[in-house]
This record gives structure tokens, C-alpha cells and sequence, in this order.
């Protein structure tokens, strides 16, 4: 439970929006000749990290856009929030 | 050798002020080598130590535990017990356990306290009642008991649910598993403990995992807080922190974890004898020997590792839970805690090999896995003593999610994720 700062809202509850997993997950450009391996770790594999992740959030009870955020998932800390194309400003 | 816990046990150290009671487990500084080494001690991995040491005459062997044995979702999950799966290998799997808690306090000489008060699964609207009544046929054949009630057995099976049809979501029947019910969860990793240590397994508490060491394609060693321990057999019962280990050697899993909460109330007088589930609303209850409500929560839709959970999501639970019990609108809650779950896409979990010769994972339990502990270590500890899956678990392997096989249990995990 925290206050997100969404890029085109301002700060707003948590419970206003829903979390989109792992960010900066490439869709594959050819889907055809993806091996099952490929797809496995597509769909399914996910670093979980415990730590600063890049995640990816809609404010799905406000503008509705999508946007990153880089969040501590050891202490639920927010480091930034970015829009959707942008370069993450932190590595 | 440990005494026999017993009647005699009990008044005997009656007269010594119950000051002289035998230490249940050591506290061993860890060797410099064991043949296997257990990451985790929880419910999980206190049974794989067990079995390992009791099937396959593995003694050598250590859990280690970065907190205290139990410390983690063993000590914060609602205790419930069911084997209801849909699908064959889910059936085989938590049926499997359930077979052996029945027998479990005798097993371990321990009191787990395991109470068949029966689970019911309440459905909300008519796509709940075709779920669950196929749920039902399938469990029966595969033979785990399971009978369907209508709205008046409900009632009758437990008079205070709110069967009024005015209610938002009205109950509409629902299943019932009589063998299903609960236990205490610290005697369970207290008994596994005991037991385990008895037959000479090594559980070495407060020592955190800080590497594994590999030489090429298998392993060679943990690197711990107490330091280097050789080992060539690796089993990691790491629930929530699975991918934290798994990320020490490179390896994704398919996992996500998340807060799960529960919460419990002043302790009442009994008025609630069994254990009632609704995954539509998403509120479920029993009460503890103490005469606690016990309530479960749902998980927070985001990655964190915070065991603390969000207050909209006791609320919406605790919204449900008035709607379905109105006699509960005056309780008070008394305490709320979180618990981190490792969730799997598929809502199964993983118990396998790897492509890490010697390093075995058995995680992905996400909100369910307390019910499986007794199986769970049973068939990890065969997984790894023979380097290769039991028949009940081959299904449950990583491989999964590359071939495609998946075990959707979505329907029957009874906390929505």
C-alpha cells in the first residue's frame, strides 16, 4: 500500500491502479519462429526480483494510460515513474 | 534419542514443574560437508529433511534457515486442508497428502492437532455452480470424497451463513469435502523438526543463503552466513524467496511473488465447526482451537517481498465476510499479516530437477501450499534421493512451461490471483 505519482495525474492510492508485471519484456518480432524455449521464457519467465524492478502500471480507475515505474520491492519504495518510450532514468 | 512423547511423558515431568523436558531439536553448527543440503525451513522443507532421512537413509543432510524454523508462510497461512483439485495430477498430488496427514501425529509423535472438520466451497452464480459441480464429479473420480449441497445443506451445514437471496452475491449451493479440515501449523514444522532430528539431520537456524556454488553444470556448495558447506545435492524450499535463490545461478522461474494476508479475531465462544471458502466473493473462515475467527485474504496484484499486504484488500475480504456472516459485524480483528507466495502462471507448483545437476527446486505453492506439506516433502525427497520425479510429481515439473503441459488449477486454488 502506497502513493504512486502517475506521469499524467499526480499522485494518487495505489488501489487505483493495477500492477502489469516485469517491464521491458520485448514482444517477439517474429512469433513464428520462435522456438518453445522462447516462448517458455516469453510468457513465463520472470526475474521476480527482490530489490529495484522495473515494472510496467496502468491507472486503471483514473487517466487509464500505461507508464514504468522502478520500485524496491523489498520495502515497496518508489525510485521513479516514467512514461511508456521513455528511457528509464535509472540504470 | 529422543523421548517418546506420551501420557507418561506427561505426568512424569508434571512433578519436575515441566522444567526437565528434553530439547526437541539441536543447534548445531553446520559441518563442512553433507550429502544434501535443504534451503528453507519451513513446513516444506523440515518434511523433505524428514523423509530424505526416514525413506531413503539420507542423515548427512541440513536444512538451513536464514530466520527460525516455521518463521515464514508456515507460521502465517489460515491451516487449511483439502485435496478437492480438478484435474488428475492435482488430485493425485494434494490426495496424497491428505492421506498422510491422517496419520501424521502418529507418525511424528507429535500433535499437529489435525482436525477433519470438513472444507466447503460456496458457489455465488450459476458459472460457480457448473465449476464446482465438475469439480465435484472429478474429484470423485479420482477418488477424493466430494458431495454437492443446495442452498438449504448449506444452511444447515453451517447455520450462519447468510443464505437470504437478496444478499449481492447469493449463495447457490456449494461443495463439501468432509475429510478436508485443518491443523496447527507450527506443530507441523515442529514435528517434522523433532523427527528429523532424531534420525541426525542438522537444522541450523538464523544462517542466510548467499550464493550457490557451481563447478560447470552441477553444484558444489552453498555459501551461507556461517560460511561455505560442501554439498553435491541442492533442494530449495524457499517459497516466496524462490527466485531470489534461483537468480544466484542464473535460473528464471516462472514465478511471481506477492503478499497474501490473513487476519484473526478476539477469540469467541465456538460458532463456526467447519471451514468455509468462497472464491467468487473471496472470503474464507474457520475458527482456531482458541476460538479465533480465522480469515484469509487475497494476494496484492503486485510483485513485493514486504509481508505486509494492502488495506484495501483486507477490506474488500472483510466486506464479503459481513455480507456472508452478519452475526460477525460487531468482532474485532486483532492482529493482520502478510506473507509472501511464490505464484505460478499455471496456480500448480514445481517440484523438479533442473538443468543444474543436484539442484532441485520445489516452489510455485503460491496461496495453497501449507495443505501440502506432508506430500510435498514426501515426494521432493524422492525427487531428489533417486534424481528423478515420483510418478505424482512428474507432472509438476519446470519443463511445464516450455512444453506446454500446464495444470491449470486457477478454479480450485480458492484465492484468486
Amino acid at each position: 500500500m502506497f502513493l504512486i505519482n502517475c506521469p499524467y495525474c499526480g499522485e494518487r492510492d495505489q488501489s487505483e491502479f493495477s500492477a502489469g508485471g516485469e517491464a521491458h519484456i520485448l514482444r517477439p518480432k517474429q512469433p513464428t519462429e520462435l522456438s518453445d524455449d522462447q516462448w517458455a521464457e516469453y510468457l513465463f519467465m520472470r526475474k521476480n526480483i527482490k530489490g529495484v524492478q522495473f515494472e510496467r502500471w496502468n491507472h486503471a480507475h483514473g487517466c487509464r494510460k500505461w507508464f514504468n515505474m522502478i520500485r524496491d520491492t523489498s520495502n515497496d519504495k518508489i525510485h521513479a515513474v516514467y512514461k511508456m518510450g521513455e528511457k528509464p532514468p535509472l540504470k | 534419542m529422543k523421548n517418546k512423547y506420551s501420557i507418561f511423558s506427561l505426568i512424569k515431568n508434571a512433578f519436575s514443574y515441566h522444567e526437565n523436558w528434553q530439547r526437541a531439536w539441536r543447534d548445531p553448527e553446520p559441518k563442512k560437508e553433507y550429502d544434501a543440503i535443504i534451503i528453507g525451513g519451513g513446513g516444506h522443507g523440515l518434511a523433505t529433511a524428514f523423509y530424505l532421512a526416514k525413506k531413503h537413509n539420507m542423515t548427512n543432510i541440513a536444512v538451513v534457515e536464514k530466520g527460525w524454523i516455521g518463521g515464514g508462510n508456515t507460521g502465517r497461512n489460515t491451516t487449511i486442508i483439502r485435496s478437492n483439485y480438478l484435474w488428475d495430477a492435482s488430485a493425485g498430488l494434494y490426495d496424497h497428502a491428505l492421506k498422510i496427514w491422517e496419520g501424521l501425529s502418529q507418525e511424528l509423535n507429535y500433535n499437529v492437532m489435525f482436525s477433519q472438520r470438513g472444507v466447503m466451497n460456496l458457489a455465488h452464480n450459476l458459472q460457480d455452480v457448473r465449476d464446482l459441480k465438475r469439480r465435484t464429479h472429478a474429484n470423485r473420480l479420482n477418488g477424493i470424497d466430494a458431495v454437492w449441497l443446495n442452498t438449504e445443506e448449506v444452511k444447515e451445514f453451517c447455520p450462519i451463513i447468510n443464505t437470504s437471496p437478496d444478499i449481492r452475491y447469493p449463495v447457490l449451493g456449494g461443495t463439501l469435502q468432509r475429510r478436508a479440515g485443518t491443523a496447527r501449523h507450527d506443530a507441523v514444522a515442529w514435528g517434522y523438526a523433532r523427527g528429523a532430528d532424531a534420525m541426525g539431520v542438522d537444522i541450523i537456524q538464523n544462517c542466510e543463503v548467499k550464493g550457490i556454488k557451481r563447478n560447470g553444470d552441477s553444484v558444489e556448495g552453498i555459501e551461507t552466513t556461517k560460511g561455505f558447506i560442501k554439498t553435491k545435492k541442492i533442494g530449495v524450499v524457499a517459497a516466496g524467496h524462490s527466485s531470489v535463490i534461483a537468480n544466484m545461478v542464473d535460473l528464471k522461474l516462472p514465478l511471481e511473488s506477492k503478499p497474501l494476508q490473513a487476519l484473526v479475531s478476539e477469540p469467541v465462544k465456538p460458532i463456526i465447526d467447519t471451514v468455509v471458502m468462497s472464491n467468487a466473493v473471496h472470503a474464507y473462515v474457520s475458527q482456531s482451537d482458541k476460538g479465533e475467527l480465522v480469515i484469509g485474504a487475497g494476494t496484492d496484484a503486485y510483485v513485493s517481498y514486504t509481508q505486509r499486504g494492502s488495506h484495501d484488500v483486507v477490506e474488500g475480504t472483510l466486506k464479503a465476510i459481513l455480507e456472508l456472516y452478519p452475526i460477525f459485524s460487531r468482532m474485532k480483528m486483532l492482529r493482520q499479516w502478510g506473507g509472501i507466495v511464490d505464484i505460478c502462471p499455471d496456480a500448480s507448483p514445481i517440484i523438479s530437477k533442473t538443468h543444474i545437476k543436484g539442484l532441485y527446486f520445489n516452489c510455485g505453492w503460491g496461496t495453497g501450499g501449507f495443505k501440502a506439506t506432508p506430500g510435498s516433502g514426501d515426494l521432493f525427497a524422492h525427487t531428489i534421493a533417486n534424481d528423478e520425479p515420483h510418478k505424482l510429481n512428474a507432472d509438476f515439473n519446470i519443463n511445464r512451461f516450455v512444453s506446454g503441459d500446464l495444470v491449470d488449477e486457477h478454479g480450485a486454488a480458492a484465492v484468486a490471483h
